[in-house]
């Protein structure tokens, strides 16, 4: 009746490339925080990305979970280029774009796109949503065999508009309908990697459902890499081959999908899942429940060594010292933590 | 004013019975007739009921110059002390304009309402704004989905509490001072003697909605609506706040009402679900009625579009086909037709009769018009096995 852990889903028989799309070594993403008027002086920064490393293999879902703050979606804007890193590097098909000029990325960008998370703002007012999905061919300058406004039709009815609409302003559709055009836009000039920044957050669960089978089936037409940042650590686990789970800036545990969910190591994970409610109420009323003390600290002022110290219930002398390293505790699965534990809490 | 002019017998009767004191115009027995422009004029011969809150048959319609918007057509749901009603829905389901007009928080000059609402024995659809606004934080109080819209930015947390406490109660500004501390460190504020003269900006998201539940309980409400409370929250600080509304039910007995689209937050906490689709209810009955047996296509299909954190699914999604419907042109008959996959079964009946909410087992009701045999052969055999 339900697909178990052991059944692999057709997913995990997709051929994953051999060689990286897209690796992140030790990427840190600084804003100052400067004070004064007449001379402004950097008093502090808000470290909202503080060290990350990661690669995805072409044709993977790499999954992005992580609360308030954690800076999952400052991180999809630096892989992006969106945003210039302070620190480490960004390598997208071997080359290191870590600082390049935005001419030089730009004719890049054919090969990765980025999916916003609000489609009210994410879609100029003033456009109708033909120029909008067509921009992308005009920006690189691309001429396609039957002409751009043939090309936007085509991919309208990819993402399940109705192709007469392409004259039609984003206050005529709904929030659903906008994400698609978000989608479409994004896959106009069939980039290998792209990066959906809470693709789904904004919309009716319904909805949500619909969004998400399409990018299944778009992802497995072109054989797209994805990465997918979320915090709705359920819809994580239904499109991704891969979690990293961030905290305050860094990644604390990166696991393959089934791996993470059933033999969580690190605790933040562990109060993660314990507190994501499930749709049974026989379960809810059996779980095991983690409740975390007070808020998530600030990234103005991140705790010393490791971040998540101040909350931990296992904390020891070590945590408050030395900053535990990503460290491979299994094939596919990586911790930061000094005292890992498994724990069932789904 | 247009409600005064108009009033004549009716809306005197009403001040008299308000001036008089408690108890007001919906006194058990008598025929009251009360009339003002935006309230259908309704003739009170139904028995009080039994439960703490019931809402009868409550429809609320905006006018509008591209048509009447039916919000909310028809509902009806009861709730008892010490309880918890879940109301599901998606977007333009009804839901937080069903509490708002409970609340009474609706602008009488914009908006048609009928129906009956009961909380412990006083009707208020009926009743007159300023006893409704006498209730409202004294024995019904609101959390909103927002908490930095819903403070306002220019007091403090503290004189928004004190306030609060002081209009429902005649004490000096040090008692309430003292009472607002004390509800900031029931909900487990830290250092509540100091963030009481803190700004809403000043506090976190999780904080400001604990902010929020200390001033709607700061007078004991016996009714606690809670509209999306945890949706603007990260997941771990939601597992707080349901946790603490718990804590404060079990110590004040309220009734809780919490509207959500999350079907897990409703796992989690509610005792009785109502599924509303269209401004109707569709669905109604306990959680475990609605999660194991649901008998409407609505529900099933909510089921089925979820992602689930305890489970591998098969790879594909089952979403409801279509949108939510407009509420100015809601589809004849049952609302749900148009994104049924079983109402060609009913013939024509789907598309011109509205299905009633009828008992489908005690306690347990369903408006659909698939007979109940029907239901629970396709629940059994077509839809639990793809969840």
């Amino acid at each position: 009746m339900t697909a178990t852990a052991s059944e692999p889903s057709a997913r995990s028989k997709r051929a994953l490339g051999a060689e990286p799309i897209l690796e992140v070594e030790k990427l840190e993403k600084h804003f100052p925080v400067k004070r004064g008027i007449l001379f402004q002086k950097t008093v502090g920064a808000v470290k909202a990305v503080d060290g990350v490393s990661f690669s995805v293999r072409p044709g993977e879902t790499l999954g992005v979970v992580g609360e308030s703050g954690c800076g999952k979606s400052t991180m999809g804007r630096v892989v992006t280029r969106l945003l210039e890193p302070t620190g480490g590097r960004v390598r997208f098909e071997g080359t290191d774009i870590s600082h390049m000029k935005q001419g030089a990325i730009r004719p890049l960008r054919r090969s990765f796109q980025m999916i916003f998370q609000d489609p009210y703002s994410s879609l100029n007012p003033r456009h109708t949503i033909g120029t909008i999905v067509g921009a992308p061919f005009k920006l690189q300058k691309i001429q396609t065999e039957k002409g751009t406004k043939r090309a936007v039709q085509d991919l309208l009815e990819l993402v399940g508009l109705n192709p007469e609409h392409y004259n039609r302003y984003p206050h005529e559709f709904s929030g659903g309908q906008r994400q698609r055009i978000g989608v479409a836009r994004a896959i106009a000039l069939r980039p290998k990697l792209i990066v959906a920044d809470e693709p789904v957050s904004a919309l009716d669960v319904s909805i949500q459902a619909q969004v998400i089978n399409l990018l299944e089936d778009l992802q497995s037409e072109f054989n797209l890499t994805l990465i997918f940042i979320a915090h709705d650590l359920s819809v994580v686990r239904h499109i991704s081959d891969s979690v990293a789970v961030m905290y305050l800036g860094t990644i604390v545990e990166v696991a393959d999908n089934v791996e993470l969910y059933e033999h969580p190591l690190h605790p933040y994970t562990h109060a993660l899942l314990s507190a994501v409610p499930i749709p049974d109420p026989d379960k809810e009323q059996h779980r095991d429940r983690i409740l975390l003390q007070g808020d998530v600290p600030s990234p103005l002022n991140p705790p010393e060594a490791c971040r998540f110290h101040t909350r931990c219930w296992k904390v020891q002398e070590i945590c408050k010292t030395v900053e535990p390293p990503l460290l491979q505790i299994a094939p596919n699965h990586k911790v930061a933590c000094h005292f890992p534990e498994e724990r069932v809490l789904i | 004013m247009f409600r005064r002019s108009s009033a004549g017998a009716g809306s005197k009767a009403a001040t008299s019975a308000d001036g008089s004191g408690a108890g007001t115009g919906a006194t058990a027995g008598a025929t009251t007739l009360v009339s003002a422009p935006s309230v259908t004029p309704v003739e009170l011969h139904s028995v009080p009921p039994r439960s703490f809150l019931e809402v009868r048959d409550l429809t609320i319609h905006f006018p509008t110059d591209d048509g009447v918007v039916k919000s909310v057509d028809g509902i009806s749901f009861s709730l008892e002390r010490g309880r918890s009603l879940g109301i599901v829905g998606e977007s333009g389901s009804g839901k937080s304009v069903t509490s708002l007009g409970i609340m009474g928080l609706h602008n009488r000059k914009k908006t048609r309402t009928s129906g009956e609402i009961w909380l412990d024995g006083e009707e208020l659809v009926s009743a007159s704004p300023e006893h409704v606004r006498k209730l409202r934080g004294k024995k019904m109080a609101m959390i909103f989905q927002d908490p930095l819209s819903a403070l306002h930015p220019y007091y403090t947390v503290g004189s928004q509490i004190i306030e609060a406490y002081r209009i429902h109660n005649n004490v000096s500004k040090k008692v309430a001072r003292a009472r607002a501390i004390e509800m900031l460190d029931r909900v487990k504020i830290p250092n509540a003697a100091k963030c009481i003269d803190d700004y809403p900006h000043q506090f976190s998201g999780g904080m400001r909605q604990r902010v929020m539940i200390a001033m709607s309980l700061s007078c004991n409400p016996s009714l606690l609506i809670a509209d999306e409370p945890t949706t603007a929250l990260d997941v771990t600080v939601q597992a707080q706040i349901l946790e603490l509304m718990r804590e404060l039910q079990r110590e004040f007995n309220s009734a809780i009402v919490i509207i959500t689209h999350d079907l897990g937050v409703v796992a989690e906490v509610a005792d009785d679900i109502l599924v509303m689709y269209a401004g109707k209810g569709v669905e109604n009955g306990s959680v475990e009625d609605v999660f194991y047996r649901p008998e409407h296509p609505y529900t099933w299909g909510l089921l089925s579009s979820v992602t689930r954190l305890d489970r591998v699914r098969a790879d594909r999604l089952l979403p409801i086909a279509g949108t939510p419907p407009s509420l100015i042109n809601v589809p004849s008959g049952c609302a749900f037709h148009p994104r049924c996959a079983y109402c060609s079964l009913n013939g024509d009946r789907s598309t011109t009769e509205v299905p009633l909410m009828r008992e489908t087992d005690p306690g347990h009701s369903v408006a659909c018009h698939l007979p109940r045999d029907t239901r629970r052969r396709i629940w059994t055999e077509e839809v639990r096995p793809k969840l």
